[in-house]
């Protein structure tokens, strides 16, 4: 038996939400850059879900490429998130406001 | 000919070359350039002297024709030369004479900082008074007209530190230029009329164009006339020589003197044929000539300061030039103006050495027996001083004489009777300015003692004997108790060209003309012998005093007429501009800096509200696409 496709993109709905206030409300960077890759997946999730209702696999095609650059970006990502720790002992994005007016 | 295009271009390669390179060459090299360039062009000018007198009096004209200039429609102007008697008497003057003062300036100006500027100036001033008197037409002579008051602007200003001196130029050029814009209208006018600039063509076809006291040609001759009399310094607008007095007194002889005021007279003569067209507009110029004359006489009598004297001088002999030619004798006004250039730039060369003896003090009240310490500067100064009152044998008498007759002989007796009485006013002050500065006892002031007044040298010394030779003999060049003189021969071709036949000249009476003239003269000179050296007559009153003092009160009403309310107008305007104008420009800025200040305030840096603006503009365009 299967389940019927609102409810996966309901909880794809609400993996967004929950993706994007944890980018909103949280302050170390590594939990925003989670939250991110949890927005990223609640759209995996949605594009696979049509993908499924079309009986077509071009929607799972786009996942392995969201896959693909997710993988590169976690790379930069952190990366990034490792240099700004060294340079000012903090992960805090509150912290980091270098381009404040 | 073409040989005539050197007479201006060397003077101006002197300008270029010491204005480039004078200070480095230093004051010999200076000297010698300045002064080399006007003698090698007076050589010029007396080859072309010669060589139009080897022509045929009817081809004594000829046109230099150096490149085409500009044309504009069915106008054309050329840059072009003319050659002819008129022109080249005065080239000679120009550089004769302005030859003599650069010398003088070599010594007069051997210790001022300002050499090598000073020489390229006097050569740039040489080359525009010789473009404007060569000047084949009257587009090249506005070149000339312009650049000589440009020039008198920059010698008066000469010591631009003093403010004097600045405010002076300033108020020269300014002034003169009011009266340029009447000449340049003019020539609009000549252009409007006769098709073309030429003077050829404008003495050629003034008679067929130009109606016999027409409104056009009365026009014309007026606006051109108010040219002449913001450069020659006739009334109304002779308000700035006097205060041109602040530049060197080498300058003072050349420009404000000798030459450059006598550009107007030059200008009418040169234009006589279309003056002849307007009985009217010559009648004005005669009046304004003689009013002049006369009220130039009187404010001299008064003057304390020995250079403003001679201009106040300069301005009176200057209006019995335009008395010659207001009532049609060129000749004499052209003789009179050479006779000036010679016993003027004498004076005014004498009152240099004065200055350059007394350290620089031109007030008469402190001089005083001068007579002793500098018996050749007393010599010279006599000699000026007998010709400008118009003693016999000197050249002032014969030029001055010959405006005299011929004003009694064209009718004008009243025009007469007030030349006459300047004549009188000039021996009286003439005198007075010798027996203040040369006679009496001698006024030392405190710092006289450790700077004994001394004889120039002989660098300004030359000169001066040259000019005052020229002054003595210069007569011969206009003698015509009963023949025309040298000079009206010369110039004849030239004169007669628009005129027609000049009409033979009556000599009836000329004897006893010629004997109450000089008896006014030899009156006057009595008379300011028996005030001021003598002190035989007490006279005058306190009120008159001031009346002449202040030049009939013309300056001040000048002043409280048009200075002040033009000076409070700017004032006005300049606090609106700065207030209204600049404030709304400024103010602009500053809005605008402010707000993006403000706007700055919305980059806080923080990640997360960045991301809210993005989730905010997501929502809102879902929101417009979802409810479309």
């Amino acid at each position: 038996m299967s389940v019927p496709a609102p409810f996966y993109l309901a909880l794809s709905a609400a993996l967004f939400a929950l993706g994007t206030l944890g980018v909103l409300v949280r302050r170390s960077a590594l939990v925003v850059f989670m939250s991110v890759e949890l927005m990223l997946n609640a759209v995996n999730l949605t594009l696979v879900t049509f993908a499924r209702v079309r009986g077509a696999v071009d929607g799972q095609i786009v996942v392995f490429f969201v896959l693909v650059v997710a993988a590169a970006e976690v790379v930069i990502g952190l990366a990034i998130i490792v240099n700004i720790f060294r340079a000012r002992d903090t992960v805090d994005v509150d912290d980091v406001d270098l381009l404040r007016g | 000919m073409t040989y005539a295009l050197w007479v201006p271009l060397l003077p101006l390669l002197g300008w270029a070359a010491n204005g480039l390179w004078g200070r480095r060459w230093g004051r010999w090299a200076a000297a010698v350039v300045g002064c080399g360039t006007v003698a090698v062009a007076f050589a010029l000018a007396v080859a072309l002297r010669l060589a139009l007198g080897a022509l045929p009096p009817e081809g004594r004209s000829l046109q230099v024709d150096l490149y085409h200039w500009f044309g504009a429609g069915s106008i054309d102007v050329p840059m072009r030369l003319l050659v002819d008697p008129l022109s080249v008497t005065m080239a000679l003057i120009v550089t004769g004479v302005g030859g003599l003062i650069h010398i003088y300036s070599v010594g007069y100006m051997a210790d001022d900082e300002g050499f090598a500027r000073y020489f390229s100036y006097l050569n740039l001033f040489t080359a525009a008074m010789l473009t404007l008197v060569l000047a084949g037409n009257l587009v090249v002579m506005f070149i000339g007209w312009e650049g000589v008051g440009l020039c008198s602007y920059l010698l008066i200003a000469f010591w631009f530190t003093r403010p004097a001196a600045a405010s002076a130029g300033v108020k020269a050029f300014l002034v003169t230029r009011l009266g340029d814009v009447g000449f340049l209208l003019g020539i609009f006018l000549a252009v409007g009329i006769f098709g073309t600039a030429d003077f050829g063509v404008l003495t050629r076809d003034a008679q067929a164009r130009l109606p016999l006291g027409g409104a056009a040609a009365t026009v014309l001759c007026l606006l051109l006339f108010l040219g002449a009399t913001g450069k020659s310094a006739q009334l109304p607008l002779y308000i700035w020589l006097a205060d041109a007095m602040e530049g060197p007194t080498p300058v003072s002889a050349l420009i404000h003197a000798a030459t450059m005021v006598t550009a107007g007279v030059f200008m009418i003569v040169r234009l006589h044929a279309v003056y002849l067209r307007a009985p009217l507009a010559m009648e004005v110029v005669a009046v304004v000539g003689a009013v002049t004359a006369l009220f130039a006489a009187c404010w001299a009598l008064v003057e304390n300061d020995l250079k403003r004297v001679l201009a106040y001088s300069t301005i009176s002999q200057l209006g019995y030039m335009f008395l010659a030619v207001g009532v049609g004798a060129w000749g004499a006004g052209i003789f009179h103006l050479t006779s000036h250039a010679f016993f003027k730039a004498l004076l005014f060369l004498a009152a240099g050495s004065v200055m350059h003896a007394l350290g620089g003090t031109t007030d008469m009240r402190e001089m005083g027996g001068l007579a002793r310490p500098l018996p050749r500067t007393a010599a010279a100064f006599a000699i000026g001083a007998f010709a400008l009152a118009g003693i016999p044998p000197f050249s002032g008498f014969f030029s001055k004489d010959e405006i005299l007759s011929a004003d009694f002989h064209d009718g004008h007796i009243v025009l007469w009777a007030v030349a006459l009485a300047a004549a009188g006013l000039t021996a009286i002050y003439i005198v007075r300015a010798f027996v203040m500065t040369f006679l009496g006892p001698p006024r030392p002031p405190a710092d006289r003692a450790a700077h004994a007044p001394h004889e120039a040298p002989r660098i300004m010394a030359a000169p001066m004997a040259v000019l005052a030779v020229l002054t003595i003999i210069g007569g011969v060049l206009g003698w015509s108790f009963t023949s025309p003189g040298a000079l009206d021969r010369f110039l004849a071709p030239v004169l007669a060209a628009g005129a027609g036949p000049v009409p033979a000249e009556s000599t009836q009476g000329e004897g006893l003309l010629v004997a109450v003239s000089v008896g006014v003269a030899l009156v006057g000179l009595l008379i300011g012998w028996l005030i001021y050296d003598k002190h035989a007559v007490r006279t005058g009153s306190r009120m008159i005093h001031e009346w002449l003092a202040h030049q009939f009160y013309i300056e001040d009403a000048y002043n409280a007429l048009i200075v002040g309310p033009v000076r409070s107008t700017a004032r006005l305007l300049a606090v609106f501009d700065r207030d209204e104008l600049d404030g709304a420009v400024t103010g602009l800025g500053r809005t605008i800096g402010r707000a993006g200040r403000d706007l700055s305030h919305l980059e806080t840096g923080y990640l997360r509200q960045y991301a809210t603006y993005v989730l905010i503009g997501v929502l809102v365009i879902l929101a417009y696409w979802v409810s479309r």
